[in-house]
């Protein structure tokens, strides 16, 4: 069975009808976003003073992935413009570019996750001295890399220090060997705290732009939590993961579907161009819905 | 090249008029990186008061928004259809967020918010 006017106009709303569905979609989407966008503004704004983390995402790095997907949404529709005027080698070499965008957009975010998996926060039992730059703080909290046996670890959380037994199945064979209790454990502290309004985080990370790294050790008896950057850090993080981690599916699902029109999918340009250029249309909706969300985000996230 | 004559029966636009469009969206394009570069440097500014911020950074990013909604996703010159869509969803985004903000209008007297 053919599905109805995918080529021409329905006669009476004026357009083809994959078009009535992709905005019917999106519509949806804007829903979808709305949630948890409300989410993050009452999570924000209830948070108690000093434990809303700000300042902790890398903005350079967030300001460049921004670029590239606003530069993939142009692509797209001046790859769209191209087959318009029936000229299909540009179409490829412009979606192209949008899909090596996605890819790029894709592995910078996941760089950026890795980074916040290697952070962690330590909350100690009493104050001890830490270096900021040139400035000596009295803080009982630290952020920065974790390093034990002198490797830079990965997803640390409290309970990992008191270690956990050995496992055996049923017949007394060890499947999970014991992880011994941690004794101590270095930090390598950032010069900023995200407890510090914008001013002075901004004034101790210029302050320290060149100055040598400290290890402090930390005793497990002296640890009241420790955490690295994920979800179950504070609800920062929690909303944050969600968020950015949506919209990266999104950005995979959309490349998917519009490296799908352009390699395998582009036969039909030869049979039914019409219908290939409402696809390539469709695809494109769905993808500026993706960079305006993102053009959301980034501000919300990264710098407010 | 013979994908020029299967492409010819299918064209909704005129060589002149897509040249036009593509002028628009390089415009809109390099708009957009403006509207980024604008974002990132009002934030490093550090206005003192906190509404302040947020309300120039979501103005902008509203600015931004409308650009890639109106030019590159076409509104600007759309069918009734999708307006009417549109309007519903509009419509059922601010009353989201509209009740959702709402758990503030009604606070017992010694809470603190920011």
């Amino acid at each position: 069975m053919e599905i109805p006017f995918t080529s021409k106009p329905r006669p009476d709303t004026g357009i083809y009808n994959s078009k009535v569905g992709i905005w019917l979609f999106l519509a949806s989407e804007v829903m979808l976003f709305g949630a948890l966008f409300s989410a993050y503004i009452l999570l924000r704004v209830g948070a108690p003073e000093g434990t809303w983390v700000h300042g902790l995402l890398n903005i350079p790095i967030g300001t460049f992935n921004t670029a590239v997907l606003i530069t993939s949404s142009v692509t797209v529709v001046l790859g769209w413009a191209s087959l318009q005027v029936g000229n299909f080698g540009r179409y490829k070499f412009y979606q192209a570019i949008t899909i090596l965008c996605a890819l790029a957009f894709l592995g910078i975010k996941s760089y950026e996750y890795r980074e916040k998996f290697l952070h962690h926060e330590v909350w100690l039992n009493h104050k001890i001295k830490v270096k900021h730059g040139h400035q000596e703080v009295e803080t009982d909290r630290i952020i920065g890399h974790l390093e034990y046996e002198g490797h830079h670890q990965y997803f640390w959380n409290t309970k990992r220090l008191k270690g956990t037994p050995e496992e055996k199945d049923k017949d007394g064979k060890v499947i999970k060997a014991a992880v011994p209790p941690v004794e101590s454990f270095k930090m390598i502290p950032d010069a900023f705290h995200y407890t510090m309004t914008p001013k002075e985080l901004a004034h101790a990370r210029k302050e320290s732009a060149g100055v040598a790294h400290e290890e402090i050790e930390i005793k497990a008896s002296d640890v009241k939590r420790l955490s690295a950057f994920v979800p179950s850090h504070s609800t920062y993080f929690a909303i944050y993961f969600t968020l950015t981690g949506l919209h990266g599916l999104h950005v995979l699902g959309g490349a998917i579907v519009i490296f799908y029109i352009w390699g395998p999918g582009a036969k039909m340009w030869k049979t039914d161009p019409q219908r290939y250029m409402n696809r390539v249309e469709v695809s494109g909706l769905f993808w500026h819905f993706v960079d305006l969300v993102w053009i959301f985000l980034f501000p919300v996230i990264y710098l407010l | 090249m013979s994908d020029h004559s299967h492409s010819t029966e299918a064209h909704k636009h005129s060589p002149q008029e897509v040249s036009k469009h593509v002028k628009i969206y390089i415009g809109v394009f390099l708009a957009l990186l403006v509207g980024t570069v604008v974002t990132v440097g009002l934030n490093a500014v550090h206005f003192d008061s906190i509404k302040l911020t947020v309300a120039i950074a979501l103005f902008v990013a509203v600015i931004k928004a409308s650009l890639v909604a109106c030019y590159f996703m076409h509104l600007i010159s759309e069918k009734k259809m999708i307006y009417v869509i549109l309007g519903f969803t509009a419509f059922f985004f601010v009353g989201l967020m509209f009740i959702t903000l709402s758990a503030y209008a009604d606070l017992p007297a010694n809470t603190v918010t920011h």
